[in-house]
């Protein structure tokens, strides 16, 4: 027994070790080419973005030793109760249907569930967290088992609102970011800053709960698009890491709230 | 199928496109039998809305059949063959906004709601075809459309009553009577409606409706304010008159009109010297609007009276006279037309005969002429007031 828990920490040592290594020289290929770019502008932005980008290289070369926790709040108002909020966010299985960065929660047992995600420059990230506080209509919170790959802890919380406006949903959580602080200063750089995430799930959260889907245009219709308007579309910060939720999973979720 | 598309500043092509698939429970797609060019779309024309990007589909004035509707819809509310006219603002219809009849505020409607809170700090719902902001909808200048929130926004039309007649509920006639409503008409009110357009138009019928004595209407080409008179209405041509806010004031006693309506926006037109300096500003894109309607309309309304803009502005506008406004104690009231409180009252308006909408109509072509019609609007030539385009026609028809 003592012998597999130590093969699996000296795995996830070896994994960890390599994924700095890979960390390291995306920021110094990264960074490089922003600064590159950055001089090429010629203007007062682009020696910011050179700057930048420097900055980065150089934060790459010093293997992202920032281990800081982050934390990213964000609040919402529904038009519903608090039970359907509480009972539709319990579920957890199902937030990845809104929560665009998630790619699956699967139930370990009552208590624990293994979270999978997509972390910036598409790193994989897995953690198994526990729920540490868990009181019907008012609070989930739950925190990653020790040993984890990810450190990280979060809660949500329903409140009913002054004026019958429905309920005041808040979600907060703390992480150490997976490439250090170099990984949230990349992911900001191309609009996925936490923060923002978090507030874009929240309101996919309030469009489900409260019309049965979440509004999009992904995958409609439209006449030819240029190269620059592509090259926008790409570099648009609400872009999602995974693709867009299929209207047969919100309609699973749907169903299974109901 | 085929649609017009945005593809840069004065350039509308007809493209062949994919047709448009149900992308959520709630969404239907609709045939689109009519659908009309806006005098908003020529903001998207000229370039001068934010956020639009090459390939987008263009129109938000369309009716037409249901062809297919997802399995959120209620088969009571719509189903396929259903005719029905689709109003320009998406709307869910379960947020605290939709509840309240705030329908073109809605919460959820607008999937990049996030652009539009970075320019006005929060986002209105989302509309058809009218850039990314509001939403990046295709538009229904198109042969079939996808229509999301089906459920709430279209309005059924009985058979037997023309296209012509019910289109412009899509959008323009709502429009019209929501700024004559935000004028606070009392009886026996002088209304000026600045714009004989189509918006103008139904304003000035919409003003009447709703107990004004005296509407007073503006604008600087002759077909337009002989289409007002018909309406009932006076007119100043404010290029023979020069002032316009002392032509009001010699109509009304000095007093001022008790309510002025901006039924213009953005684009105005002018003669004075802060048009010319806005129209330079607007090219160099620091001013995103030239708000000389706006302006004349603030100086022109009487003390304590009110001011309506139902004229669309993008952006960011220099010099309104806020002094004038506050010191003379104004209300204004705007915003894109709650659509869904207004179109099923005036269907029956046009049901009874006191009004027939298609007066308005000066062109009705294939869709493929759209691209030009753009221009022919635009520029207000052979006296163009409102441009019906037939998706499905192969030659063209004599309005």
């Amino acid at each position: 027994m003592n012998d597999v828990t130590g093969i699996q920490q000296r795995n996830a040592g070896r994994r960890n070790a390599r994924g700095r290594q890979v960390q390291r020289w995306g920021a110094l290929l990264g960074g490089g080419a922003l600064a590159v770019i950055g001089l090429t502008r010629r203007s007062p932005a682009g020696f910011a973005l050179a700057a930048a980008g420097g900055a980065l290289a150089y934060l790459g070369a010093k293997n992202g030793s920032d281990t800081s926790k982050y934390h990213a709040r964000a609040s919402v108002i529904l038009n519903c109760s608090t039970e359907e909020a509480y009972n539709f966010w319990r579920r957890l299985e199902d937030l990845p249907v809104f929560m665009r960065h998630l790619d699956s929660v699967t139930k370990i047992n009552d208590n624990q569930y293994r979270w999978r995600a997509l972390g910036p420059l598409g790193i994989r990230v897995q953690w198994d967290a526990e729920i540490v506080s868990d009181e019907p209509n008012q609070i989930i919170a739950w925190r990653s088992l020790p040993g984890s790959e990810l450190e990280i802890e979060g809660s949500v919380r329903f409140q009913t609102t002054v004026g019958n406006r429905g309920t005041l949903v808040e979600a907060e959580t703390r992480y150490v970011p997976p490439a250090g602080a170099l990984g949230r200063a990349v992911s900001k750089a191309m609009g996925k800053d936490p923060k923002f995430l978090m507030q874009q799930d929240l309101r996919r959260f309030k469009a489900l709960v409260e019309t049965g889907e979440i509004p999009t245009t992904e995958g409609q219709t439209h006449g030819p698009r240029s190269a620059m308007t592509a090259a926008a579309r790409w570099a648009n910060p609400d872009q999602p890491i995974r693709r867009e939720s299929k209207t047969k999973d919100v309609l699973t979720a749907m169903r299974r709230i109901a | 199928m085929k649609a017009v598309c945005w593809m840069g500043t004065e350039k509308m092509t007809v493209e062949n496109v994919p047709d448009p698939e149900i992308l959520n429970p709630r969404d239907a797609i609709v045939k689109v039998t009519s659908t009309c060019i806006c005098g908003s779309d020529l903001h998207l024309y000229d370039g001068y809305m934010p956020t639009m990007e090459q390939g987008d589909i263009m129109g938000h004035e369309f009716m037409g059949e249901v062809m297919e509707v997802g399995a959120g819809v209620d088969r009571d509310k719509l189903k396929a063959g259903d005719r029905v006219v689709v109003p320009f603002t998406i709307a869910c219809g379960r947020c605290y906004f939709c509840q309240r009849e705030l329908w073109s505020l809605c919460d959820n409607s607008n999937p990049n709601y996030w652009i539009a809170e970075k320019m006005m700090g929060y986002s209105p719902s989302g509309l058809f075809g009218y850039t990314h902001m509001m939403g990046g909808y295709a538009g229904g200048q198109a042969q079939y459309v996808r229509v999301p929130f089906a459920d709430v926004g279209p309005l059924k039309v009985p058979e037997g009553i023309p296209d012509d007649k019910v289109i412009f509920l899509s959008d323009i006639f709502p429009t019209g009577y929501f700024g004559a409503v935000n004028c606070n008409i009392q009886q026996g009110d002088t209304v000026a409606i600045w714009g004989c357009g189509p918006v103008g138009q139904f304003a000035i019928r919409s003003a009447f409706l709703l107990g004004a004595e005296r509407v007073i209407a503006i604008d600087r080409f002759d077909y337009r304010l002989k289409m007002a008179q018909d309406g009932g209405a006076e007119t100043i041509n404010y290029e023979e008159v020069g002032d316009v806010v002392q032509a009001l004031k010699d109509m009304t006693g000095n007093i001022g009109p008790d309510s002025c309506m901006d039924a213009v926006g953005m684009e105005a037109h002018g003669t004075d010297l802060l048009y010319f300096v806005d129209k330079a500003k607007q090219t160099m894109r620091v001013e995103t609007d030239r708000p000389t309607v706006l302006r004349q309309c603030i100086q022109a309304c009487r003390k304590g009276g009110t001011v309506s803009v139902p004229g669309v502005y993008g952006g960011f506008d220099d010099k309104i006279p806020l002094g004038a406004f506050m010191n003379k104690a104004l209300t204004m009231k705007t915003g894109q037309t709650h659509m869904m409180r207004f179109m099923k009252p005036l269907l029956d308006h046009i049901e009874r005969g006191d009004i027939d909408p298609t007066f308005v109509i000066s062109h009705r072509v294939p869709i493929q002429q759209a691209p030009e019609m753009y221009k022919v609007f635009r520029d207000k030539q052979d006296h163009c007031t409102k441009v019906v385009l037939d998706p499905w026609a192969d030659g063209a028809k004599a309005a």
